[in-house]
């Protein structure tokens, strides 16, 4: 049965990028608390920790998102769950996502002079001190921007959970153009609806960026 | 567990998924060469075209980058055909790959034009330099050593992102594998077997572009996909 696209289909469309606003945030809730460990563990763990965590994101960053995604999908079912795509895209773009942002908060440690940690040693701190007052607030100004541009990397990325069922913006496109038959009035609204979503995030990140480009070299 | 991991009927399958892999490195490499060529002249024409110019490829820019992957291979494959061209999945895999590459890198081509001071460009005119030497020896081999990392980050994440074309049903590794997948129900095994290939192309495909790097630079450069994410880390001094 063909029919034309209506105007409820364009609410279909909305509810659908309510999930992947949803999945946004959860995968990047527990990818941003896998990140910090990554971070952690690579800046002040010990040899091995530091070893596994290098490893961890350098395999991460090797594969594509789209075979992590069909790792979890067909591992998770492999263990037994019979989960929705909703946890196994959940988990791909977490994994995903921690990878990304350990290296991003790595960075943006690393990027303190090593005057600010000496001379935060130098008044007795210790190291849990000397990381909540002096080094994080200055890093989390640094990190802010691209964690922000990460966020809309993150939203982009999440269209391949479509790839698995989970129904998502991209994945209710498809839907719509296999009954419908209208992919280009179908998919340019879908682009639209995502350039509304990250457009915002990704110019915010870019003047956060100058602004503190600007701070520095003042 | 009543699950017995079964990797026999999968490898039997190697010369199917080392036919993808050939496939997949065309594919790959066609696009990031095209894409990186158009990245090249659409930063040229941002930082040396007139107003008008700059803005229409800002528009290009930022209309990509905002918008997934997928949907703009959707676009391409099923849009195409309405403008009269007919074209096979591959190819409008690979236009959608080039059009995407091709706005990434010309964000990172301009920010590394504008890090070449006009000084420079005015001692290359004092120097009597034709403006193609100019462009060549003074704007774009400089510039291509400050973004080399960041360009070997956003391309890395090209090839990658080619196991997406299979959604469109272009042949590569992926659509092999999800084949080889549907037809011996071996779902684990074969992606776990494709994962390792993919991981073992990519991290070659990197040591690749750090021997490119000591050919072109003689110098070791950092060039992690990361870089990219934290422009601010990196161009802090020693």
């Amino acid at each position: 049965m063909m029919r034309t696209f209506m105007i409820t289909d364009l609410y279909f469309l909305l509810y659908a990028a309510g999930w992947t606003v949803i999945i946004t945030l959860v995968s990047f809730c527990f990818g941003g608390i896998l990140g910090l460990a990554i971070a952690l563990a690579k800046l002040f763990g010990g040899k091995i920790p530091r070893l596994i965590a290098t490893a961890f994101v350098e395999l991460l960053q090797s594969t594509p998102v789209l075979m992590l995604l069909f790792l979890s999908f067909y591992g998770l079912n492999y263990l037994g769950f019979r989960l929705p795509p909703f946890i196994a895209a959940g988990a791909a773009l977490s994994l995903f996502a921690g990878a990304f942002l350990g290296e991003i908060w790595r960075g943006s440690i690393e990027a303190i002079e090593k005057s600010q940690w000496e001379a935060s040693e130098a008044l007795a701190m210790t190291r849990f001190q000397q990381c909540r007052y002096i080094i994080f607030p200055q890093a989390i100004r640094i990190a802010l921007a691209p964690t922000i541009g990460f966020l809309a990397q993150l939203i982009k990325n999440t269209s391949i959970a479509a790839l698995i069922g989970f129904v998502e913006i991209t994945r209710a496109g498809q839907i719509l153009n296999n009954m419908t038959f209208q992919p280009f009035l179908i998919f340019s609204l879908v682009a639209v609806i995502y350039f509304v979503i990250c457009y915002p995030l990704s110019a915010y990140s870019q003047r956060l960026e100058e602004k503190l480009n600007a701070s520095r070299s003042a | 567990m009543a699950y017995q991991m079964q990797f026999r009927s999968v490898l039997q399958r190697m010369p199917e998924l080392m036919d993808g892999v050939i496939l997949t490195i065309q594919l790959g490499s066609t696009a990031i060469a095209l894409g990186l060529t158009v990245g090249v002249v659409g930063a040229a024409g941002r930082s040396y075209g007139p107003r008008w110019l700059d803005r229409c490829i800002g528009g290009y820019v930022e209309v990509i980058r905002n918008t997934p992957l997928l949907v703009q291979l959707f676009l391409v494959f099923f849009g195409l055909p309405l403008l009269g061209f007919r074209v096979s999945a591959n190819t409008a895999a690979l236009v959608g790959l080039v059009v995407n590459l091709g706005a990434y890198s010309t964000e990172i081509f301009r920010s590394g034009f504008q890090a070449i001071v006009p000084a420079q460009i005015q001692a290359g005119i004092a120097l009597a330099m034709s403006p193609w030497q100019i462009f060549r020896h003074v704007i774009f081999f400089p510039a291509l050593k400050i973004v080399y990392p960041a360009l070997v980050g956003q391309v890395t994440l090209t090839f990658l992102s080619t196991s997406i074309v299979s959604a469109i049903s272009a042949a590569e590794l992926t659509s092999v594998a999800n084949t080889i997948e549907s037809q011996t129900f071996r779902s684990l095994e074969t992606y776990i077997i494709v994962t390792i290939i993919y991981v073992v192309m990519t991290l070659l495909f990197r040591f690749l572009c750090w021997l490119l790097a000591q050919v072109l630079f003689g110098s070791v450069r950092d060039y992690r996909i990361s870089r990219r994410l934290t422009p601010v880390a990196t161009e802090v001094a020693p």
